[in-house]
């Protein structure tokens, strides 16, 4: 009985991989345990992640209680950027671009899955802001981001003062980036564009383009470059319209016998793009995927509240039924099993049919 | 600075569209009556008789002017007509359609309207032509010249008057760099061109000058017939002076024997709403002769009275 209390707790707190905490579980333990101090000591000598012997007591863990601050942070996360209006929810997801370790993922998502005139709601907001524009910040600070493939050492310069005495003395060191990030320029690309919203597609191009794709994939696959070099990836990639687009990838498949993002796999940011413009669906379900598998990173975890939020009114349908057919068991049931608390229930509320 | 003059009592719109319709009935038009009315209305007023017009006669008033009238005055006519976005639009898809990377309406038209304005343009961009801008500049640009001019046309610049000093300072000397190395097209060079706000670039350009002792530009002149190195150079001139950066292409294209007609009508249709009072002052300074001296001289007929009354000549 006890041996099944303190896992109960255990796994309340966040334990064996959950996400969130199990408030309701945590406030009943907290009457079950009144006068049994043996049971809480139990429960800190089980909870190895938590706590450590430390001489005579049990302490906690730094790391987890960092661990613990996140975890009960998912629930109130999910809630204010749910209140949010959706331009500032994307215009402060997409400042993220600004820090280290964020994936550009996020910015490719807001780039190409937003209507042209969310989009555009999101930059206005940006710069209302972050008194930058979208694209100044993204060019800028996106180019020394691990995700940036930078071909060749940055130029450094000291600059030598000589003054009137002949003291020399170094003014500054100045860091000139060198070579260039087509990363960059793709994602500068992708949240600049306006594209056309109509359903009017010229067959012609489409096929066109599709065999263009299928000649940059070709030479890119033998040679040291990178299909993200390509100038016509980038622009058809960048300007044509969502039609257009799932057109183009109708006749690659058609044309070319595979599906374009198995021929894009390693390209990660161009991959990421083409499923968001063309499929968005089967990307955010992929997207799930990942956040509910074992071992799932920071911040693929982080994706779970992102997309529940910002497709739950959109696509949230479509998203359940390209996860079963990924995953074979269905979003909901995933979810329930991987996530405590109120974020599991706030997440079940938003992700869940009629 | 505009030079348009609408008269102190503006006819009802109904009548205006009257009129117009009268000017284009019988045998010939009256060309005098279409200018009197069309030169002397803003841009609010023209949409309102626009609209009068097709829910009067069920045909688009645009339509009767290129029925009823040709040549360069039926295009300064047209253009003057559109709405600011529209016009802006249709000058960009006849680059499109006669593509020539020289052109620099594309360079006018992403630096001289503000950042709302030309998101406008892309919006009737949209309407009118079912495709994108950027779309199509990017089908038909090549290589550096679609690296420079797509974000330039897909920017949607901070409009604020922020100015962040030592970026200013730093990204001069990036600029000074470059240029030194003749990377002309290097991505820094068009990340800071195409994406800091106007305030950013004035600054970054003073520090250039006070930092190297010369304007930017003038480091960019290392080869006279290079279209990229001159498409540069415009798009600095557009940000720092736009009134003698048009007076510039005003004067070229009044200029030696023949007139371009296109340019001339263009920058008179395009900044008449605007600026075009400080381009005839930045051309009299220039030129010690009034611009619409200059422009009589070198045109006529009804082309010839279109312009001279945008020019504010009565």
């Amino acid at each position: 009985m006890a041996a099944d209390e303190i896992q109960h707790l255990t796994r309340a707190f966040s334990g064996l991989g959950g996400l969130g905490v199990d408030e309701s579980a945590m406030v009943s333990a907290l009457g079950k345990w009144r006068k049994q101090p043996e049971k809480l000591s139990g429960f800190r000598k089980s909870f190895n992640g938590f706590f450590k012997e430390h001489g005579v007591i049990e302490r906690c863990e730094e790391e987890y209680m960092l661990h613990l601050a996140a975890e009960f942070s998912r629930f109130k996360n999910l809630m204010v950027l749910w209140a949010m209006h959706p331009w500032e929810r994307d215009a402060r997801m997409a400042h993220h671009v600004l820090h280290q370790a964020h994936p550009a993922a996020i910015v490719v998502e807001i780039a190409c899955t937003r209507p042209a005139e969310e989009l555009l709601g999101a930059r206005k907001a940006y710069q209302a802001l972050f008194h930058h524009s979208l694209e100044e910040d993204v060019a800028y600070h996106a180019r020394d981001k691990p995700y940036c493939s930078v071909s060749s050492q940055p130029l450094s310069h000291l600059v030598l003062h000589v003054s009137d005495n002949g003291v020399v003395a170094v003014v500054e060191l100045l860091l000139i980036p060198g070579g260039c990030c087509h990363v960059v320029q793709l994602l500068v690309g992708l949240v600049s564009a306006y594209r056309y919203e109509g359903p009017r597609v010229n067959e012609e191009v489409a096929r066109a383009e599709a065999k263009a794709l299928g000649a940059a994939v070709k030479s890119a696959a033998g040679a040291t470059a990178k299909l993200v070099e390509n100038d016509e990836v980038v622009r058809i990639l960048s300007t044509r319209s969502k039609p257009h687009l799932v057109e183009t990838f109708k006749y690659y498949k058609e044309i070319h016998g595979r599906h374009i993002e198995e021929d894009l796999g390693h390209e990660e940011t161009l991959r990421e793009a083409a499923l968001c413009l063309a499929t968005p669906a089967k990307y955010f379900s992929q997207v799930m995927g990942a956040a509910l598998s074992d071992g799932a990173g920071h911040h693929a975890k982080e994706a779970l509240t992102r997309v529940a939020v910002t497709r739950s009114d959109v696509d949230m349908d479509g998203i359940r039924a390209a996860y079963h057919e990924q995953f074979g068991g269905k979003l909901d049931d995933a979810i329930a099993g991987k996530a405590h608390g109120y974020y599991r229930d706030a997440l079940l509320s938003l992700v869940a049919g009629k | 600075m505009a030079t348009l003059t609408v008269p102190s009592a503006v006819p009802a719109v109904a009548d205006d569209s009257e009129q117009l319709r009268k000017a284009f009935q019988g045998w010939g038009t009256n060309e005098a009556l279409i200018i009197s009315i069309l030169a002397h209305r803003d841009a609010a007023q023209r949409r309102a008789i626009r609209r009068a017009y097709a829910d009067t006669y069920g045909e688009e008033l645009l339509r009767s002017l290129t029925d009823e009238i040709s040549g360069d005055f039926e295009r300064a006519v047209i253009l003057w007509t559109l709405d600011p976005a529209e016009r802006d639009a249709v000058l960009v898809n006849e680059v499109y359609r006669k593509w020539h990377p020289g052109s620099r309406v594309l360079v006018e038209i992403a630096c001289t309207r503000g950042p709302a304005q030309l998101f406008a343009v892309r919006q009737a961009y949209h309407e009118r032509f079912k495709r994108s801008l950027e779309e199509d500049i990017a089908a038909h640009a090549t290589g550096d010249f679609r690296k420079l001019l797509v974000p330039l046309v897909s920017a949607y610049r901070y409009e604020g008057p922020e100015v962040n000093t030592r970026m200013a300072h730093s990204e001069a000397k990036i600029l000074h760099e470059k240029i030194q190395h003749k990377a002309y097209a290097d991505d820094e060079i068009i990340r800071i061109l195409t994406t800091r706000s106007t305030a950013q670039l004035l600054a970054t350009f003073n520090n250039y000058n006070n930092e190297f002792g010369h304007p930017i530009n003038k480091d960019l002149k290392a080869d006279p017939k290079d279209e990229f190195l001159a498409t540069l150079r415009a798009i600095i001139r557009c940000f720092c002076c736009p009134d003698r950066y048009f007076e510039k292409v005003i004067r070229l294209a009044i200029a030696g024997m023949g007139t371009d007609e296109n340019s001339l009508t263009r920058i008179i249709t395009t900044r008449a709403e605007v600026d075009l009072k400080l381009i005839k002052e930045a051309y009299q300074k220039r030129n010690s002769v009034p611009l619409e001296r200059a422009v009589a001289g070198d045109t006529s007929g009804d082309y010839e009275r279109m312009l001279l009354a945008l020019l504010g000549q009565e």
